[in-house]
């Protein structure tokens, strides 16, 4: 009170540009709304921005324990050790250690060729969002899809992955649905809405297990994505669609593999896989139920 | 569950050790420097400045009061773990591999590997009481084993010093004279390098790890061989729980083998198998590269990994784990139930 006061003596004129916090006054008190039986603790805390206006930032957390320690008298005296060696200069911004943001199973064997089981406990709606086929969501730090986009990454500090395969349950993303092309890549015309999917249009060999490579950079040819597939399998026929103009790769391909495991195989590793600088779209030539 | 990620180290994980009571992680790396972490949040509590190279294993006294860690710069270090003091430093001929503390905390057995014209050996070092006691001198001297030493242990009341390493076989030694006492079976041994090798808690039986892509299980006095476990990928680190019929494999490729396959982000898995059943429970994905270190905590309800990404991964199991395996059990009991009634 005495404070508040004494400031109101203090001439306008000469407080400095930032001195915001000389008015903290008027802002009503910061509220802390404890854990409640979810653990949502809220901390509702009012300051003024850089124009001057008063702004009320809500920070909701969920306060989760994290095991039960019972901790031996010892170890609660060791508790209390102080910090020593390089954990000396540690502050509260050095963020060394941190809880996971996903969450990891036990994940059960399966049979080999069987797919992997959903993570019944994805209830990120985002995550959901992707699985339904509307948008594919890829991290080009971490190579993970479906989660977050690269700039969510939460390993964003990794050196990112110069090759990362991602592996998707083979049946359960379908083709995208044709209302989202990844980053305005071409849709064919056997993609895109109401297209005539009968497969007729394609005269080639194999064509059961042809394999549409979408989203290739401008200098990819043949003999590329021939090294890049064959570890699948044996590989009948290769094509990069070049621009006879430019010289320049149109940006798809396709690749015929001699077995169908292999090319299904190459579709589950190689669908958001980084090659060269863009991140690689890989499914079925003309859609296949499983 | 949701594993909390600690990066302390710049480079890959070697080696992890809880101490008796189960709060205190001490993690090593080839990084130098050693790191002590609270194992219930992961909270980094300091760090061990003062040797010179990879630091392949440590232990940690039962009081937790002191702490020996083996590193490539050929000296083994005495630390006080409360402050991070070195208190003493032995010194070798070649880089120092593993290294153990006895019942009692009075002897410790470290190894060191052929180097230059040195053979590997196996040294058997009194830890004094009073640290200005303390001196560099070996009670005992072990030599004649070819290939690099990965692991020495402490076999039942200090009598015996079990060893594995890069000739794939397990000997059992007499700690007082230094005889070759057992020898594990060429045949159903492992074939490869035994990377790897962890106790049970009571120190009954022991599992070890080895490229050849399996882990074994054996009896400690007997070396009779028990149980096997087979999974894809070389086992870098194996651990057994201390209080369910689980153990643990982690492995990978190494990063050099590593060409177009496997980088996928977070990939490597730590495989979790029943003791007795020998079949696959689960796994637990998350590290980047390779499985280095594996530990359960003492109190069975929690375990870290370290992996070659210099990551520590510490797991608090949650229901999940403990009814799988009861699930796994209850399905094989009735399986086995109807052959008996048909």
């Amino acid at each position: 009170m005495a404070a508040a006061a004494a400031q109101q003596k203090i001439r306008w004129g000469e407080l400095e540009e930032d001195d915001g916090g000389d008015l903290d006054f008027l802002l009503p008190p910061s509220v802390v709304v404890g854990p409640d039986e979810n653990g949502i603790k809220k901390v509702i805390v009012y300051k003024f921005d850089d124009d001057g206006n008063k702004v009320r930032v809500t920070t909701t957390t969920r306060v989760r324990k994290l095991a039960r320690a019972r901790l031996s008298r010892s170890a609660i005296e060791r508790r209390q050790w102080p910090k020593f060696g390089d954990a000396l200069k540690e502050d509260a911004g050095s963020r060394l250690t941190m809880v996971s943001t996903e969450e990891i199973l036990l994940e059960r064997p399966r049979a080999p060729g069987s797919k992997a089981e959903e993570p019944a406990a994805s209830g990120d709606p985002l995550a959901m969002a992707s699985k339904g086929g509307a948008v594919l969501m890829v991290c080009r730090t971490c190579g993970k899809k479906g989660d977050h986009w690269t700039s969510k990454c939460p390993y964003k500090d990794l050196a990112p992955p110069t090759e990362t395969f991602t592996d998707r349950p083979p049946t359960s993303d379908g083709p995208p649905a044709p209302g989202g092309p990844v980053k305005g890549a071409y849709v064919p015309p056997t993609m895109r809405g109401g297209a005539d999917r009968t497969g007729d249009s394609m005269r080639r060999r194999n064509d059961e297990n042809s394999v549409r490579v979408t989203n290739l950079s401008e200098d990819t040819r043949e003999p590329d994505l021939l090294e890049l597939f064959r570890s699948f399998g044996p590989v009948s026929r290769v094509y990069v669609a070049v621009d006879q103009k430019t010289g320049l790769s149109r940006g798809f391909g396709f690749v015929n593999f001699v077995h169908r495991e292999d090319a299904e195989k190459a579709i589950s590793k190689l669908n958001g896989y980084g090659y060269d600088n863009l991140i690689l779209r890989v499914e079925w030539a003309t859609p296949r139920p499983n | 569950m949701r594993p909390i990620l600690m990066k302390g180290h710049e480079r890959p994980l070697t080696f992890l050790r809880y101490n008796r009571d189960g709060d205190l992680l001490f993690s090593c790396a080839k990084d130098h420097t050693p790191t002590v972490w609270y194992a219930d949040n992961g909270d980094r509590l300091g760090t061990y400045r003062g040797h010179n190279g990879a630091v392949w294993t440590c232990d940690v006294s039962r009081d937790s009061a002191r702490l020996i860690t083996a590193s490539a710069d050929q000296t083994a270090k005495l630390w006080e773990v409360s402050t991070g003091k070195e208190l003493f430093s032995f010194r070798f001929d070649a880089p120092a591999r593993s290294v153990e503390f006895a019942i009692g905390d009075a002897l410790a057995v470290i190894t060191t590997d052929n180097f230059m014209d040195h053979v590997p050996t196996v040294q058997v070092k009194h830890i004094a009481e009073d640290i200005d006691d303390q001196t560099d001198e070996s009670a005992l001297v072990i030599t004649g084993i070819k290939g690099r030493i990965n692991r020495a242990v402490w076999g039942p009341l200090n009598r015996t010093i079990i060893t594995a390493g890069e000739d794939a076989t397990i000997r059992i030694w007499d700690s007082e004279t230094g005889q070759l006492l057992k020898e594990s079976d060429k045949e159903s041994g492992h074939q490869k390098t035994i990377s790897s090798l962890s106790k049970s808690s009571d120190w009954s039986h022991f599992i070890t790890g080895s490229l050849d892509k399996s882990a074994k299980l054996w009896d400690t006095r007997t070396l009779t061989l028990i149980k096997t476990y087979v999974t894809e990928r070389p086992v870098n680190a194996v651990d057994i729980s201390p209080t369910h019929d689980t153990v643990v494999l982690g492995g990978g490729q190494d990063a050099m083998n590593v060409t177009m396959t496997d980088r996928r982000a977070g990939k490597f898995e730590a495989k979790f198998y029943h003791k007795i059943l020998q079949e696959e429970i689960g796994g637990v994905k998350g590290h980047f590269g390779p499985i280095n270190a594996l530990a359960f905590n003492p109190d069975g309800q929690s375990f870290s990994s370290g992996g070659e990404d210099g990551y520590v991964r510490l797991h608090h199991f949650d229901s999940d784990y403990f009814n799988i395996k009861m699930l796994f059990e209850t399905q094989l009991v009735q399986f086995l139930g109807s052959y008996v009634a048909g």
